[in-house]
């Protein structure tokens, strides 16, 4: 990059040092330090990876045995199912809607009210499921009645079978506007000669979408699977607001943020906790990795 | 004009998604202003209205942890939680589009990757250190975490914006003897201001609307930020529908009114970081 000016060495501490001491200090330490911490014992001793496999082989992170069956199923797998429903439901619907839009009269109306969800701090979207899905007052039973589905009716977020679930989709309602806004900004950018030449040679709909629309939003995918897939893993102050601060009825709403609190302020065992954080950790550097490295390649 | 079917039918469904949308935020709405025997037949039911502002007085004064103190506090911890990594990552940034030096590139890889660590990674050591420094239960000790954390992606922001500007200014002011920090401050800076209102529209409603930090390091009642405040509304069993409702909307109203006045900015800021990276 020839545009960047050679600078007297002296000058570099002046602008780097206040960002580098502040992530150091409050970033890299405590995170190194998390990650040695998960190889001792309680009383300090080093055990290498025997914390890992005690911790990982624990009922509340996973717990398959008679599997398949309904949650509670660990806090790892959890967030696993959590991925598998929500990335492919908020990534497709908010793909669904930009597209949509694009034709909608009053359109920045309707992405307004799609994307409230992500500008509400999640503690207060937690509660708003929580309160969706009450038994009596709740909205979405409501719609099982008009529907007909009279035995589906009741509180979703008190029972094992169905608490996780009832927040995974609630989740999606939340998160949809992200989706929606970034596959928006990327379709406006493909030119409208495009579409006229693809109309010209008589392409169906479905076909100018994979042949054009979908690969020229690759860039844009890339980002929205990774920071969703990084949300979802992240996943705390939902189920934190939705269960009060529990892991859900029997266990079934927990995951892994969730369980690594608890680990460490509830039950004092840092070194559990430690190794929750770290294993957490790994998977979002991986995704980050990979992110990251179809930027640079691009 | 023939209007066409495809037409009204994607109308029909981008204004039904708009509805189903909105419909749980107006739930929390009619929970919030009406008694709540009202609401217990469901809050669509319209045969008894009676509409106050009742839960939101009871709220914002509510016990030993009212709203209206929280949202105070929220303040208090959100805005110099903006501004300082604003200047902070404006160095940094500035730094990694116009300096060269041997390790610039890993440096910069290792910042951005810092952005996806999770919050609970730091926690335990977080929580000690600042027990060690007295700063548990104290703003200073919560801002001085939310600005590290702003750092990583404030910097990608503004090294990305930076970039985009014309060197050429800044060479003729080198020329004239000016030195680099002068022309960062009397030149880049002022340029940056669109980028830098994105900065702290966005920083700021994550610093509003986050809850883990402020959960581990804010423990006593009178210190609890605006989000600490909704869960600690509420037991396992038993909830407070009508508060809780209002209290949540009290809270949330803040980053709304932001997305609302200053959208253009919030949209440019979250597109910028993520599409253009």
């Amino acid at each position: 990059m020839g545009r960047n000016r050679i600078t007297v060495k002296k000058n570099l501490p002046l602008f780097f040092s206040p960002a580098l001491i502040l992530i150091i200090f409050f970033v890299v330490f405590p995170a190194l330090q998390t990650v040695y911490i998960s190889f001792l014992s309680p009383s300090d001793e080093f055990v290498g990876f025997d914390n890992y496999a005690d911790v990982l082989s624990r009922a509340e992170i996973v717990n398959l045995e008679g599997f398949p069956k309904w949650p509670p199923l660990g806090a790892l797998i959890h967030n696993l199912i959590w991925i598998a429903i929500h990335l492919p439901l908020s990534m497709f619907s908010g793909l669904a809607l930009a597209i949509i839009l694009r034709d909608v009269k009053g359109a920045s109306i309707v992405k307004s009210a799609i994307f409230l969800g992500m500008v509400t701090p999640m503690v207060v979207g937690g509660l708003i499921l929580r309160f969706s899905f009450e038994e009596r007052v709740g909205l979405v039973n409501a719609f099982f009645n008009i529907l007909g589905f009279e035995q589906l009716t009741r509180t979703w977020t008190a029972y094992p079978e169905t608490a996780l679930f009832a927040l995974i989709f609630g989740s999606v309602w939340l998160w949809t506007g992200f989706s929606m806004i970034l596959y928006s900004a990327g379709l406006a950018t493909i030119p409208k000669d495009y579409y006229e030449a693809a109309k010209i040679d008589g392409a169906s709909p479905l076909r100018t979408f994979y042949r054009i629309t979908f690969p020229l939003l690759k860039p844009i995918t890339i980002v929205v699977i990774s920071m969703t897939l990084l949300w979802e893993l992240k996943i705390f102050d939902i189920v934190f607001a939705a269960f009060s601060g529990t892991r859900g009825p029997g266990g079934a709403g927990n995951v892994l943020a969730l369980q690594m609190w608890l680990y460490a302020f509830r039950f004092s065992e840092y070194n559990s906790a430690a190794v929750v954080a770290t294993f957490l950790t790994a998977f979002t550097l991986v995704i980050s990795v990979w992110m990251i490295r179809y930027m640079v390649k691009r | 004009m023939k209007i066409r079917k495809s037409t009204i039918i994607v109308h029909i469904i981008a204004w039904s998604a708009a509805l189903l949308w909105i419909l749980p935020f107006l739930g929390v709405l009619m929970a919030a202003t009406r008694p709540f025997d009202e609401i217990l037949r469901g809050w669509w039911n319209f045969e008894d209205f009676n509409p106050s502002l009742k839960s939101f007085v009871d709220a914002w004064n509510y016990r030993d942890a009212p709203i209206g103190e929280g949202i105070l506090n929220s303040f208090l911890v959100a805005i110099p939680s903006t501004f300082i990594p604003m200047l902070v990552a404006s160095l940094a940034g500035y730094g990694f589009a116009r300096f060269r030096f041997p390790i610039r590139d890993y440096l910069f890889i290792t910042i951005l990757l810092l952005m996806s660590i999770p919050q609970q990674m730091v926690a335990v050591p977080l929580f000690q250190i600042m027990n060690d420094l007295g700063l548990v239960n104290s703003f200073i000790g919560l801002i001085l975490v939310h600005s590290a954390w702003g750092l990583p992606w404030i910097i990608l922001f503004m090294r990305n914006y930076f970039s985009t500007l014309p060197v050429e200014v800044e060479e003729a002011a080198k020329v004239d003897g000016a030195s680099d920090f002068k022309i960062f401050y009397k030149i880049a800076l002022p340029m940056a201001l669109p980028a830098l209102a994105s900065v702290a529209v966005l920083q700021f409603m994550w610093v509003w609307n986050d809850f883990f930090f402020a959960l581990i390091l804010i423990g006593s009642t009178d210190r609890m930020l605006a989000t600490q405040r909704i869960p600690y509304m509420s037991g396992e069993r038993y909830v407070p529908w009508d508060l809780l409702s209002a209290a949540s909307i009290l809270v949330m109203m803040v980053p709304v009114l932001i997305f609302a006045l200053l959208q253009k900015y919030y949209i440019k800021g979250m597109i910028g970081w993520t599409i253009k990276g």
